[in-house]
């Protein structure tokens, strides 16, 4: 509660900040290359792939530790190194459109846990992806994915970050839709796109106006970049419709854009059908990194989102226990959306039996606390978070990867269960990951980082409903996985063929990302809150006096009773049971609307079917009947003008054109048949001629001479 | 009329009957034949200037055609001697039929 | 304008009618040969003596029998089918009427012009009394061509070797060249 984040202002970019835009094209350029490559040279392109990312991983190591010695001798560091793409309307200045990348703690953290995620993630694939036939294309694909998302997130123009974020958007579509033939995953991947589209839309209305109102789009320019004080005064000066301001407005399309990349209601439906993907492609993309694009991109123009409150950066408290400056109706609204978010598909995923499809509800859940930590916390709430999710759940997910690959390709949880003691190690690994998730007291980083949401929810000043939602979340998240994990690893197998242990490629990257599961705690705790310290620029001390803040020892009970209030549930209705896949669950017989409800994932999908999609295969074909008959017909009307006028044409040139220079041709050929009978070829005829012109000679040579 | 005027009239009946049958008679020996009747006309025309003219001490005019009537002999002969050659070509000397020249 | 000269006309004038408008070529040539004659009595008539004989030798004697030979050598004393006249014989006898028409009138207008006779001559004195005849001997032809004339006299000698030497060959190249070159 000490001073506002300030940097020091930046005199010239050091050499690793200079060389940050590697860090994203070197993998794209690993990408371009694999591209080029055939389908056989399936270690060539595995080698590129996972070279490449380890020297961006180097890179990133690099200026994080640039980052930290600048944070740690009281001289943060946030140096841009921006460049001008194009110009638009007058050179004076108001028209530039420029491109650039940042170095700062939000974008170091950040490099180092994509790159780092990416590559064990890379690893676990070799193996995952060993029996495919487009291995390459896989990994030419992840590639150019782990490039776009570092782009995302070393970005210093939001023009850069879109351009980027749709790049991401484009490769989530190629991989979801990775097994193309098979019907289900093309439908899938067009979904994505096509969802996440909608929220691009927004997004793109936001930076356009951001961009006229403010004339630039990159965020640090020396004091005139987009989110810096100068440029936020402009924007909270002008008015936007409904009682907003610019700047409350533009957060609320921005947000727009972040909700369709993150999964928040209305626009999560994509994410369960995207686990038609390859299970590494859902753990890095659909769990890590690209849904957490959106909850970065929140943070990365949070001084947007908070211009109006700037005591909101502070955190400082009020008598009254809530966080002092209020909020803002953009970061209300994030919160709002979040918290039900989180709720609305913590309950769905109560009720699905594919293990991807828990784990992805759980993932669209996990997204809805960051996006609530980030409105009534700030960035280093939500942040944390989202590290922590990062690894538990790419964890989870190749955990699951790994129990399908044990299980020939089964999905179904109903169909599985004993895998304990046939995969030990995929156990262990996943229950770390369960307990991390479920926010295990202590001993795990979910639980940190949870608390950290929790706590900002405490203090909201607005509404404490978000709280109690957010409880009642995290009681449903406990109560979810405990089900799945009895139903996947305890009772006895239900399955047809045993299951088997995956190989070392596989379990190695489990363990790995295990450990992290764990060990991130550590640098979120109130005790040591290095996390937030380093990212808002503050010192930061071990202490345990950070235990003693009010309220917060009652807040860690709460959430401790809650979790095991959940797991004892769950185990109570699930541990130890061996249901048959075709007996009902237990919830089901207890409460059958309810359980048909949270089955069919509350009939979001199919209200949007017959709204959304079914307007637009109306809209489609009324779109094809003009293309045809308007459009068509005007072109076949311009053809038919051509046509007729071809003929016109045709016709003068042979009657008129061909017709009188044939006509000349003969009046030609006639006068020369006519002339040339004067050539009779008789010597008489000629004779004659003579006499008369000789006569008539003499006649004119005569009268002349008379006279 | 003088003497000359009757001459003269008669050379040019000559010359124009001459002609006439040059112009207007099928066979081809009958053209010279018009022909050698052009020249004798004018041969006439010639010696009755000699006689009528002045200065006839210079015999102009008698020389003259007396070189004419020279000419005309060798004209005569390579004259007919073609229309032979024509004949033997042709299998004939009638002019309406050469028109081998015709344009 | 004595008698003589108008028999010698009529003669002269007949002799050239019949040569054209005969139907028999031989005849044509008989007839050409009466107007040479005609022609040789003008001459003297005239008091050019020379000349008339020298007419009499050349033309009668060696240009009507040549024409003779080459009628004879062309068949041309047979009767022509298609008739002797051309089939645009008008229009010849239009151009050779024309023709006349204007000597015609260059010697009618030019008659004021030319040496009148003398007084009306008597009857007893003939038309050479109206300018003095001439004197020509054959000495003073003989003079004025080796003299004033030789030239075109060598000329005119060369003239008759080369149309001597070409009739001899025109005639004599069709033997051998009617073997050589396709004809026609």
């Amino acid at each position: 509660m000490q001073e506002a984040i300030s940097f020091t202002p930046q005199l010239a970019a050091s050499f690793i900040a200079e060389i940050l835009w590697l860090i994203p094209a070197l993998p794209v350029a690993a990408a371009a290359v694999t591209a080029l490559l055939g389908r056989s040279r399936r270690r060539t392109s595995a080698t590129l792939a996972i070279g490449a990312l380890s020297f961006s991983l180097l890179l990133s190591l690099v200026a994080f530790a640039h980052v930290v010695s600048g944070w740690a001798h009281e001289a943060a560091v946030r140096e841009t190194v921006n460049f001008t793409w194009m110009q638009v309307g007058t050179p004076s200045g108001a028209g530039h459109v420029e491109l650039g990348w940042v170095l700062d703690p939000l974008s170091a953290v950040m490099l180092v846990m994509v790159s780092f995620v990416s590559l064990v993630i890379f690893i676990y694939s070799i193996g995952y992806m060993a029996h495919d036939g487009n291995y390459t294309r896989f990994f030419c694909f992840l590639s150019l994915f782990a490039g776009a998302m570092l782009g995302v997130v070393a970005a210093n123009s939001l023009l850069l970050l879109f351009i980027c974020w749709e790049l991401v958007g484009l490769t989530s579509y190629l991989l979801i839709g990775f097994w193309y033939e098979r019907p289900a995953a093309a439908a899938a991947a067009k979904k994505a796109f096509l969802t996440t589209r909608v929220g691009d839309v927004f997004f793109l209305l936001g930076m356009v106006w951001l961009f006229a109102q403010t004339g630039t789009l990159l965020f640090y320019n020396h004091g005139a970049g987009a989110i810096e004080p100068t440029a936020l005064a402009g924007l909270l000066a002008a008015p936007a419709a409904l009682g907003l301001t610019a700047a409350g407005a533009i957060g609320l399309l921005i947000f727009a854009g972040a909700a369709g990349k993150s999964g928040q209601f209305p626009l999560h439906v994509w994410l369960p059908d995207a686990m038609e993907g390859p299970t590494p492609v859902s753990a890095l993309i659909h769990a890590a990194t690209m849904v957490a694009a959106g909850v970065f991109l929140i943070a990365r123009v949070y001084p947007l989102m908070a211009a109006g409150a700037p005591l909101l950066a502070t955190r400082v408290l009020t008598q009254a226990g809530t966080l002092a400056g209020g909020t803002t109706t953009a970061l209300t609204v994030i919160t709002w959306v979040g918290a039900f978010t989180a709720v609305f598909a913590a309950l769905i995923a109560v009720a699905q039996n594919d293990i991807k499809r828990i784990l992805a509800y759980s993932t669209i859940s996990q997204l809805g606390y960051m996006m609530a930590g980030l409105g009534m916390g700030g960035v280093a709430v939500g942040l944390f978070h989202l590290m922590t999710h990062a690894f538990f759940k790419a964890l989870l997910f190749m955990g699951a990867g790994s129990v399908i690959h044990g299980c020939h390709g089964e999905q179904d949880v109903r169909r599985m269960g004993g895998l304990r003691s046939v995969m030990p190690l995929t156990f262990l690994t996943y229950a770390m990951g369960m307990l991390a998730l479920c926010g295990f007291p202590l001993l795990f980083s979910g639980f940190w980082s949870k608390d950290g949401i929790l706590e900002a929810a405490e203090h909201w000043s607005v509404a404490k409903t978000p709280f109690y939602m957010l409880v009642f979340g995290a009681l449903l998240t406990a109560f979810y996985m405990t089900r799945q994990v009895s139903y996947v690893f305890f009772g006895h197998w239900r399955g047809h063929k045993p299951a088997q242990e995956s190989p070392a490629v596989m379990t190695l990257p489990l363990g790995i990302l295990a450990f992290f599961a764990m060990a991130l705690g550590l640098i979120g705790t109130p005790a040591w809150p290095w996390f937030r310290a380093f990212l808002e620029n503050r010192a930061a001390g071990f202490t345990w006096r950070g235990f003693m803040e009010p309220g917060l020892l009652t807040l860690m009970a709460t959430s401790t009773a809650v979790v095991f209030l959940g797991l004892g549930l769950g185990w109570r209705l699930y541990g130890g049971l061996a249901p048959r896949p075709e007996e009902p669950d237990i919830l089901e017989k207890a409460a059958p609307w309810a359980w048909a409800g949270l089955r069919g994932r509350l009939y979001v999908d199919e209200f949007y079917g017959v709204t959304v999609v079914a307007f637009y295969r109306w809209w489609a074909r009324v779109a094809d009947w003009l293309d045809r008959r308007l459009w068509g017909g005007a072109v076949a009307g311009v053809a038919w003008l051509f046509g007729q006028w071809a003929g016109l044409s045709r016709f003068l040139d042979t009657n008129v054109v061909d017709g009188s220079f044939d006509k000349g041709c003969e009046e030609l050929s006639v006068g020369g048949g006519l002339l040339a009978r004067v050539q009779t070829g008789r010597v008489q005829t000629y004779l004659r001629i003579l006499a008369l012109a000789v006569a008539a000679l003499a006649a004119i040579l005569i009268w002349s001479s008379r006279s | 009329m003088t003497p000359l005027t009757g001459y003269l009239l008669v050379a040019a009946l000559l010359f124009s009957i001459g002609l006439a049958g040059a112009l207007t008679r099928r066979n081809a020996i009958l053209v010279l034949i018009g022909i050698e009747l052009m020249l004798n006309a004018a041969n006439l025309n010639l010696i009755a200037f000699w006689r009528y003219g002045p200065h006839p001490e210079l015999l102009t005019g008698m020389i003259f055609a007396i070189f004419s009537i020279a000419v005309a002999a060798a004209e005569a002969a390579v004259g007919l001697g073609l229309v032979i050659q024509i004949h033997r070509h042709a299998r004939t000397t009638d002019l309406d039929a050469i028109n081998r020249m015709k344009g | 304008m004595s008698l003589i000269f108008y028999l010698l006309a009529a003669l002269t004038v007949a002799g050239g009618l019949a040569a054209v408008l005969l139907k028999n070529t031989v005849h044509c040539a008989l007839a050409l040969t009466l107007a040479f004659a005609g022609l040789a009595l003008l001459f003297l008539n005239l008091d050019a003596q020379f000349a008339g004989f020298a007419q009499i030798l050349v033309y009668i004697g060696a240009v009507a029998i040549l024409v003779v030979f080459a009628i004879l050598l062309t068949r041309g004393s047979e009767t022509p089918q298609g008739g002797v006249f051309s089939r645009s014989w008008l229009a010849g006898l239009a151009a050779a009427a024309a023709v006349f028409a204007v000597f015609a009138w260059a010697v009618a207008a030019s008659a004021p012009r030319l040496p009148r006779a003398a007084a009306p001559a008597t009857a007893a004195t003939s038309a050479s009394t109206v300018s003095p005849a001439p004197a020509v001997t054959v000495e003073q032809i003989g003079r004025a061509l080796t003299g004033r004339y030789v030239l075109p006299l060598e000329i005119v000698a060369v003239l008759l070797t080369v149309a001597l030497i070409g009739a001899v060959i025109v005639a004599m190249h069709e033997k051998t060249g009617h073997e050589k070159e396709g004809l026609e």
